[in-house]
């Protein structure tokens, strides 16, 4: 049994308006030293077995078929110990 | 001779198929409904996927539905020449199912734009242009959160060069869209996206801004009878 977690993201040179009104939102708030936000999804996937390397390659095509819209998002995967 | 049979499809979550199915009866055809759970598409000659919040845009818009038993049927037939037009939601659906490139992202503003819409049809060379004037400026209601087009420089190069932007915003961007897009073509001519609502633009009755939206149908009826 592992937890793999999945980030997606938006590629870099797409815009991200909501991390743009999160990012002017933070000043009003009273909170300083922020340049800039960007807001992504975290995904995460109870396994039934060991996150070993054939788990993890299924959890890669799960991430490139279904979880990231690999023209716009990138994806990083990582095991939770 | 028989009419021609325009399938129009439901997803969860779809809420212009009604609308839809009657612009295309309208038009003189017989709209056909096909249900996002079938393996079946009814030896249509032609779909319609609408606009609406297919699995509630959940993941991401169309990212669900675009795996859906209809899609998979659909896919395959799109690329082997069925004219489709997809419109809003179907638009995003028509991009995650990779039969358009780019995608529809939030809208630059972030706010959801319901309004009419200035739009000038770039390309009469589609199944569902050809009624339409090169240059012509259209209106068509916009309703959508989520309807900035992009995607990469190779792709929005080629797009240009091949004549494939269908759609162009006119009198300002209500989105953010790369190139001022509102609807694209694949190579063929045969798959259409755009954003704006044709459906919703067909009679006079319902108060809406213009009946320019029944240009679509009369093109691929068009396309049908002589086909």
């Amino acid at each position: 049994m592992a937890r793999v977690i999945v980030d997606v993201m938006l590629k870099p040179e797409i815009l991200d308006p909501q991390g743009q009104a999160i990012a002017r939102a933070l000043p009003r708030l009273g909170f300083s030293g922020v340049s800039g936000v960007r807001q992504g999804k975290r995904f995460e996937l109870e396994l039934d077995g060991p996150a070993d390397e054939a788990a993890l390659s299924d959890v890669r095509k799960m991430a490139e078929t279904l979880l990231a819209n690999t023209v716009i998002e990138d994806f990083s995967i990582r095991v939770e110990e | 001779m028989s009419a021609a049979r325009v399938g129009v499809v439901t997803f969860p979550g779809t809420l212009d198929d009604q609308d839809a199915a009657r612009a295309v009866r309208l038009a003189g055809a017989e709209a056909v409904p096909l249900w996002h759970a079938d393996h079946d598409l009814k030896g249509v000659d032609a779909v319609f996927l609408p606009g609406g919040f297919s699995y509630g845009d959940y993941l991401r818009c169309g990212a669900i539905s675009r795996f859906s038993p209809l899609m998979t049927e659909l896919i395959p037939a799109a690329q082997a020449g069925l004219p489709v037009l997809g419109t809003c939601n179907g638009f995003q659906i028509l991009c995650e199912a990779h039969l358009l490139p780019g995608a529809l992202t939030r809208n630059e503003g972030l706010h959801y734009i319901c309004r009419d819409q200035r739009i000038r049809v770039e390309s009469t060379r589609t199944a569902w242009t050809a009624d339409f004037a090169d240059g012509q400026e259209i209106v068509l209601p916009i309703k959508h959160g989520e309807g900035r087009y992009v995607a990469d420089a190779a792709t929005l190069a080629a797009l240009e060069g091949e004549g494939r932007v269908v759609f162009r915003y006119a009198g300002g961007n209500p989105n953010g869209s790369l190139n001022d897009i509102a609807g694209i073509t694949n190579e063929a001519g045969n798959i259409v996206g755009l954003m704006p609502h044709p459906e919703h633009a067909v009679e006079d009755l319902t108060g809406a801004p213009s009946v320019d939206g029944r240009g679509f149908f009369t093109s691929i009826l068009k396309r049908l009878v002589n086909a």
